[in-house]
């Protein structure tokens, strides 16, 4: 077990790198640099700020220089915010999407297992087809098209809730939560019925009933809990996508969180806070899967016995 | 386990509803304690005077910092700030300025004219990387520091006689120079405070950060949380804080306008830094309306590439520009909040009135462009127009390409670009026809007339005139009155509209909801806002109900 945890943290290293040294160069292949202004900026102020951020170093120098800082955890500082270093930006922005993330999956886990449960106790009769087909649109309806539609129903025809915000209105945490949570409690959706279906037609299901158990108590007691262990294998990498996709939902809805930062900082041309965002995120990804990886070999014996191989 | 993880769903669902207990408005509970709440557009940059270029910032920075000046909302004449008075010299090239006697910093330190001294010459300093620093170019020598050109700051025409008597050499007689003494770039920062953490010039330390910043204004930084508010409050020690009514400000940085119009109607917002377009005519009807509109000292227009054919013809230039049915424009896609402009610079600055040259009059622009060898837009080779992304850029790029299509029978392409690209394609004149929007610094045509100098570093269009430069640089800032200054200024916007580098469309208007107990926030052609002045009025809440 340790030494697979071992290898894929070692496997892990040259993606990030990947990641980082693609990102790197892409960023300055863009037109526009994150001095130019409206304003014409006259050359000797251009040349001061350069040199205040490294900038008329070499390309390749500013690559290596870039790798030793990130080696001492710094992130470097921010160009757009003066004064702010992007390790500040990225531990500001944290909290709120992390709290975005979790709303979302609370909604995503009981919206979606719900939905998935009750499809799967009458397989293909109407209370399966619906669930299922809503479960379909939420997988094919992006974030930024169910954003604004929700947005529209509730914030501007209805007026029940505000249509951005976060914690600045009553209520303003609601629409973001949903928009985000929906597709994957669609996935959840899906995950929950095959597995609840699988577990359904097993023997000690067939036991419980014949000892006379009522049919609810048979699936809350019995059925769930195996019906939903690959919904549990989930929850990692979603998480995961939860806090790297985040970002059109902030966009959206005007969230303070890492998201935005993101966006805005590729918009600003704003080198290390693009670098620094998307180095933290996609190793947050790889943490995650792995970790997802390690409680699903926890749960099932037969995976842990293939990693001992390994 | 599963113990935990019931704790943390319950704790999770509780926290997601617990989001929507309604409590005390912000208006409600600002107007009893005397605290502002004030939508500012963005998170601000920074709050560094001689780093950030914003107009958020300088919200902000007004209310923390304070310059020789402070202008007047009403007038927009300079009223005594750090400086309690000053005199012109008999060529008016050196005014002295006499400090207030009673200037202090938010830690009690006295502010001198050696706080100036030490802070203008850092606003120079090339190594500051200020982009604002050519705000203080009219100081003798301050052009050739900050450019590299002399390294001795001695040299810079500002100086300290006494602690309290600082002296200001100017180049030449400049009428709008003491306008620049509350922009923040002028503005003294305390040095003690910036050397503790770093360099002079060091544009990452940690002193503006809530309790190590020192301001000389009016308020003092209390609180700041990124992207969500920044709180200031009373500072004690400000000279004239008898005079200053309201206890504190709560600055938002209120990015999207849907909804800070939304927390406008729910009481969240006294202020708002805009309003959305779609609602102006509900808020218009409104009795008693919030809404409040004036003339900004900015223009929307388009720049056309004299370098680049058909746009190198003059000819094409004029068509273009009198094919355009600005009032129609205005009236209909900008729901009249915005005046039609036939000239670069806003008409009434300062009293100036540019030069209208032209109408809309689609026959002549049929006849000129047939001239030009395009009669009813035969052989038209088409054209480009970029514009950076956002809707209203859209819609009137999209309006403007459908009068060119029927008044001049010509198609334009129409293609947005993303904002960096954007102004990479503009300082490389890397395009046709481009949007572009200039707001004044200061009030004087001065400040829109000298982008169009050969080479200018805003110019973008190619235009150069030997006559229109020498009458923006050396004959305009050497008349003898305002009224000859003016007359000059005429003569060369004159040249300018005849040659048609530029495009006008409109003049810009500064839009704000203003909650009814807000007093002393006055619009004004500048969009100032004087914390100074503003106070609340305990009046009871009302619904706003919009049509």
């Amino acid at each position: 077990m340790w030494r697979f945890i071992a290898g894929r943290l070692l496997q892990a290293i040259p993606v990030i790198l990947a990641v980082i040294t693609v990102t790197f160069f892409l960023v300055r292949v863009a037109p526009g640099g994150p001095f130019d202004s409206e304003k014409a900026v006259i050359p000797e102020v251009k040349a001061a700020l350069e040199a205040q951020y490294r900038l008329d170093l070499p390309l390749g120098q500013q690559y290596f220089a870039y790798l030793q800082d990130l080696a001492r955890g710094e992130l470097g500082p921010s160009f757009k915010y003066p004064g702010r270093s992007v390790n500040e930006l990225i531990a500001a922005g944290l909290p709120a999407t992390a709290e975005l993330g979790a709303y979302a999956l609370l909604v995503a886990v009981v919206l979606g297992g719900l939905a998935g449960v009750v499809a799967s106790l009458k397989p293909n009769s109407a209370q399966d087809y619906i669930p299922m087909s809503v479960a379909m649109i939420g997988i094919c309806m992006p974030t930024f098209l169910l954003g604004p539609l929700l947005v529209l129903l509730f914030g501007i025809h209805l007026e029940w809730l505000p249509v951005a915000g976060w914690g600045d209105i009553p209520g303003d945490k609601i629409l973001p939560s949903l928009t985000l949570g929906a597709a994957y409690a669609a996935y959840i959706a899906r995950l929950s019925r095959a597995g609840m279906l699988e577990v359904m037609s097993q023997d000690y299901i067939r036991t419980a009933r014949a000892k006379g158990l009522p049919e609810w108590q048979v699936v809350t007691r019995h059925a769930l809990r195996g019906g939903l262990i690959p919904v549990v294998a989930f929850l990692g990498p979603a998480f995961a996508g939860l806090l790297a996709g985040s970002f059109v939902v902030e966009t959206i809805f005007q969230i303070p969180g890492l998201g935005r930062f993101y966006v805005q900082a590729a918009f600003n041309r704003d080198y290390t806070m693009i670098l620094g965002t998307t180095v933290f995120l996609s190793t947050l990804i790889v943490l995650f899967n792995l970790l997802s990886d390690i409680l699903a070999a926890w749960l099932n014996p037969r995976l842990r016995a293939q990693y001992g191989e390994a | 386990m599963h113990r935990i993880v019931r704790v943390v769903s319950l704790a999770l669902v509780a926290a997601f509803l617990g989001g929507c207990s309604a409590g005390e408005s912000n208006v409600a509970q600002g107007n009893r304690e005397g605290i502002l709440h004030f939508g500012n557009g963005s998170e601000p940059q920074g709050l560094d005077p001689h780093v950030v270029t914003g107009v958020p910032e300088s919200k902000i920075i007004d209310a923390l910092f304070e310059g020789l000046t402070r202008k007047n909302p009403w007038t927009l004449e300079p009223e005594p700030g750090a400086a309690a008075s000053w005199e012109f010299s008999e060529d008016r090239r050196v005014i002295t300025f006499h400090m207030q006697p009673e200037g202090r910093w938010s830690n009690g330190d006295p502010v001198t004219a050696h706080d100036f001294v030490w802070s203008w010459r850092r606003a120079l300093d090339p190594a500051m990387g200020n982009l604002y620093a050519y705000m203080l170019y009219p100081v003798e020598n301050a052009e050739a520091y900050a450019t590299g050109k002399i390294d001795d700051p001695a040299l810079v025409g500002v100086r300290a006689l006494d602690d309290m008597t600082l002296e200001v050499t100017l180049n030449a007689p400049t009428p709008y120079f003491l306008q620049l003494m509350d922009h923040y770039s002028s503005y003294a920062v305390h040095r003690e405070t910036i050397e503790r953490f770093g360099k002079a010039t060091d544009r990452f330390t940690r002193w503006t950060r809530v309790g190590n910043i020192v301001t000389n204004g009016p308020f003092q930084l209390q609180n700041w949380q990124l992207n969500r508010r920044i709180v200031v409050e009373r500072n004690p020690h400000y000279w004239d804080n008898d005079a200053v009514r309201l206890n504190g400000i709560v600055f938002y940085p209120t990015e999207n306008i849907v909804s800070e119009e939304r927390m406008f109607r729910v009481h969240q917002l006294h202020y708002t830094n805009d309003v959305p377009l779609n609602k102006i005519p509900a808020y218009r009807k409104m009795a008693d309306t919030p809404f409040v509109e004036a003339p900004y000292l900015g223009t929307y227009f388009y720049l056309l590439n004299t370098e680049r054919p058909p746009l190198d013809d003059v000819r094409v230039r004029k068509a273009l520009s009198l094919a355009v049915d600005r009032e129609a424009l205005t009236r209909n896609v900008l729901y009249g909040s915005n005046n039609p402009a036939y000239a670069i610079t806003p008409p009434g600055t300062l009293g100036y009135q540019p030069p209208q040259l032209f109408a809309f009059d689609p026959e002549e622009a049929r006849r000129l462009l047939a001239e030009a060898g395009y009669p009813g837009g035969d052989g038209w080779p088409g054209l480009e127009l970029i514009y950076n992304t956002s809707e209203s850029h859209r819609k009137i790029a999209v309006a403007l390409q459908q009068m060119w299509k029927d008044a001049l029978n010509i198609t334009v392409t129409l293609s947005n670009q993303e904002w960096k690209v954007y102004l990479d394609s503009v300082s490389q004149m890397n395009f046709q026809v481009a949007r572009r929007g200039w707001i004044g610094d200061y009030v004087d045509p001065n400040n829109f007339l000298d982008l169009y100098i050969t080479d200018g570093g805003n110019n973008n269009t190619g235009f150069s005139d030997p006559v229109y430069d020498e009458l923006i640089l050396q004959r305009a800032p050497r008349a003898a009155t305002q009224e000859a200054r003016f007359a000059l200024f005429h003569e060369a916007e004159t040249r300018l509209m005849e040659q048609m580098p530029i495009l006008p469309i409109y003049t810009y208007a500064s839009k704000h909801l203003v909650h009814p107990s807000v007093k002393g926030l006055p619009p004004n052609l500048m969009d100032f806002v004087n914390v100074k002045y503003i106070h609340l009025e305990d009046v009871p809440l009302t619904e706003f109900e919009l049509e």
